[in-house]
Parts: C-alpha cells; structure tokens; sequence
C-alpha cells in the first residue's frame, strides 16, 4: 500500500491504496464520496467523469497515485454548502435533464468542463462535446437544452421533441 | 487486475532505469492500458508513469518541423498545434474530451492500434520518432498491428513532424468504438504528396503509394479516379467487409485532398 494525498472539492485527503487502485475507486470506496458513477467501468460512458485540475478525465480509468498532489472535482462539489444547486444543476432540474440520474453526475461535471472552455456553445457544439457521455434515459435533447440554458441562451425555441 | 507497483519517475533516464525491471511497463495516459489490465490481458509487475517528466511534453515549431513531446496529451496537440492545423484537428477528434485530457501520442504511436488516428498521421508526414535512444524514420516505425520498432523498455520521448505545405485527415467512424473505420492523411510536400491510410490493412497503417504517385503529379481529387484499392490485405469483420473497406480508402482519399486543398 502506498499513501496518496490530494485535494478533493478544496479539502486535503489522503489514504492508503494499492498500485491498481482506481480514481474512481479512491473516491468511492476510500473516501465514501459515491456521487461519482462507476457505469461500465470501460471508459464508454462518462459516468464518472470528474475534473483534475480542472480537467475532465474518466476517473474509472485514471489510477488514484497519479492524481497524488493534485486537485480533484467531483459531482458532490457542485451544489453550494447550503445545499442550493449551482446553474447547471438548476438546469438538469428545470429543464428536466435527468430521468434516472445515473449517468448525471458525469454529464454535470463534462458540461461544466465544456462551460469553462466554451462559455455560449452551440447546440452542435454541446452534442459533441458529450460523445463521451452516454444516457440511455432522456435521448439527450433535454441535457443538451439544460446545457445551454445554463450557459445563459434562451432555449424556448429548442422543442422537447 | 491484477495489482503492480506504480512508480512515477520525473525524468525520462529515471523512467529508462525503472523499466530495466523484467515486466515492467510504460505507461503513458492509460486510456488503451488501464481498460487492458482491468481485462487481465496484461500482467506488469511495475507500471512505470510517463505523465510525470515535463521533459516530454510540450509542443513547438521551428524551422518547418513540429515537435511534439511523447507524453503530450491529444488535447494539448489539439490546442497547440496551430503551426499544423490537420495534425491539430486530428487531435481534437481522436476518442471523446475526457479521453484526449489523459491520453498521449506517445502511447498511441507505442501501442499501433490498427484503428488508430495518430499512426497515419506520423507516417503520411514522414515523422521521425525520438526515443531515449535513437531516432527512427516512420517508414521503418510501424511494422504491423501492434507492432513497431520500439525495443523492450524504449520510451517515445518526442515526434517530430515535417509540417507540409497542405494536409487533411478524413476519418470515417466506426459507430460503436468511434475509432477510425477506415481513417485517411494527406499530406503534400515540395518534393511529393504522402498518403497514409488506418482502419482498413490487415497490417495496420500503410502507405497507398499509386495514390502518392498520381497525386504528386496533380493534386486533385479527380487523380485517384481511375486507382483502385485491392481489398485483399483489408480488415473484414461485423462492421464492414474487405471491399467495403477498400472502397473507402478511396473515398476518404478524394474527401482529404478536397479538404486540403
């Protein structure tokens, strides 16, 4: 076992893992934080999707000892201390981006990469951008909408088809 | 999988060093890697971490070369390849965003996949391929699927591209992997036009050296009318035939010469 020390949502952690211990794995098991998804544990489908130093990076296929010293944003760190949901949550919420939920954390955390990169995307723009994310819920058209809403567009000519 | 020791080495003679250890593996951003091990189809006792040497990453021009430091991730080339924007767009399609903030040219050029973007890109630029010991010409780098010149425990520690004087890369998606079906670069140069083709052989990347021939004489979509491609050597599985393939080889080709102007 080899210690591993990083930030996660601004607070030191570290813990004791093996060589082969996973991102998401640390996050989940070791540290409790199982907001982040393990969905096919293949790199397919984005569930896990955090950022390290602010990248977007599959956390099921990143090894937790090279994340040592740096800084990792997860779903859990999202939302406001009191609770209040930040404007891409908010979005998901009103514009009804999630059924099951499952693949939310990922698409949150990509959209927000893609947000940070690209602050007005287009709507092709924001479809390409989550070819790593995959929902088998919604057909996507209510993510992307909540996306650009939260990216400040005006959405209202976007039918929900 | 099964467990290993990890070491992160910050330079490229301390990552040389590790790997002299028999089963020692490189690893460079894990995207093929890590979902290899998770499938038990490698067994390393020591996974040697090249994200940690700043000495291979990077990207600069000078004097008409690009250089592209081994550990560089596709995002960083996407971004900063400016100086060759076909290699810069190649970059910024390869896999999805999260998978180009880790993987790196180094490990792909390494590991040849078939499917590949990065392999044609070397190849139809003539590339030299740097490694911690010598330098190696494209033509003699790739040697089949999965296979390269890399000797046990030699590091990719930078490639280095001629950059041409017009290039496009027109990939065709496998839908389901969104790895290249077939994946086509064009490159021309003063002294002759390359084409390099992945996805299709049976024997990973090559060059189609009828199409480099009537395209250096005349750089036009409506040289390669006449070529054909013999679908013998292609890959024929579930998503698409030998012939399929080779079809479009060629449609892919007259698509980058087009593009590239």
């Amino acid at each position: 076992m080899t210690q591993v020390s990083m930030t996660v949502n601004g607070k030191a952690v570290s813990g004791d893992v093996e060589g082969r211990t996973l991102l998401s794995s640390f996050l989940r098991d070791k540290l409790g934080m199982t907001g982040t998804h393990v969905g096919c544990d293949t790199s397919q489908c984005g569930a896990c999707v955090v950022h390290v130093d602010g990248a977007a990076v599959k956390s099921c296929t990143m090894l937790a000892l090279e994340a040592e010293g740096a800084s990792v944003d997860t779903i859990e760190g999202q939302a406001a201390a009191d609770g209040s949901l930040n404007a891409i949550q908010q979005a998901f919420q009103d514009h009804h981006g999630l059924q099951c939920g499952f693949c939310t954390p990922g698409m949150v955390m990509s959209a927000a990469a893609l947000l940070k990169e690209n602050p007005k995307p287009s709507e092709s723009d924001v479809r390409e951008y989550l070819e790593g994310n995959i929902c088998r819920c919604t057909g996507y058209h209510n993510i992307v909408k909540a996306i650009m809403a939260a990216s400040g567009q005006d959405v209202s000519a976007i039918a929900a088809e | 999988m099964y467990n290993f020791e990890f070491v992160k080495p910050a330079s490229v003679a301390d990552a040389v060093a590790a790997l002299g250890e028999e089963d020692a593996q490189a690893l460079g951003g894990g995207q093929t890697l890590i979902p290899t091990l998770k499938q038990r189809l490698a067994a390393p006792s020591k996974l040697v971490s090249l994200s940690g040497i700043a000495e291979m990453k990077g990207v600069s021009a000078a004097d008409g070369v690009l250089s592209v430091g081994g550990a560089t991730t596709h995002g960083t080339v996407a971004a900063e390849a400016g100086a060759y924007p076909a290699l810069a767009d190649l970059a910024s399609h390869i896999g999805d965003p999260a998978v180009r903030n880790r993987g790196t040219i180094g490990g792909s050029l390494a590991n040849n996949d078939p499917s590949a973007c990065y392999p044609s890109a070397a190849l139809a630029s003539g590339a030299t391929i740097v490694t911690n010991a010598r330098e190696i010409a494209a033509d003699d780098y790739f040697q089949g699927m999965f296979t390269t010149a890399l000797e046990e425990g030699e590091i990719i520690t930078a490639v280095k591209f001629p950059i041409p004087e017009a290039a496009n890369y027109q990939k065709f998606l496998q839908p389901a992997s969104r790895f290249a079906l077939v994946g086509v670069f064009v490159a021309k140069y003063a002294d002759g036009v390359r084409v390099a083709v992945t996805g299709a052989s049976e024997d990973g990347v090559f060059r189609w050296s009828e199409a480099e021939a009537a395209l250096s004489k005349e750089f036009r979509g409506d040289a390669l009318m006449d070529l054909k491609v013999d679908p013998a050597n292609m890959i024929g599985d579930l998503h698409g035939t030998k012939e399929y393939r080779a079809h479009l080889v060629g449609v892919l080709t007259k698509r980058a010469v087009v593009a590239a102007g």
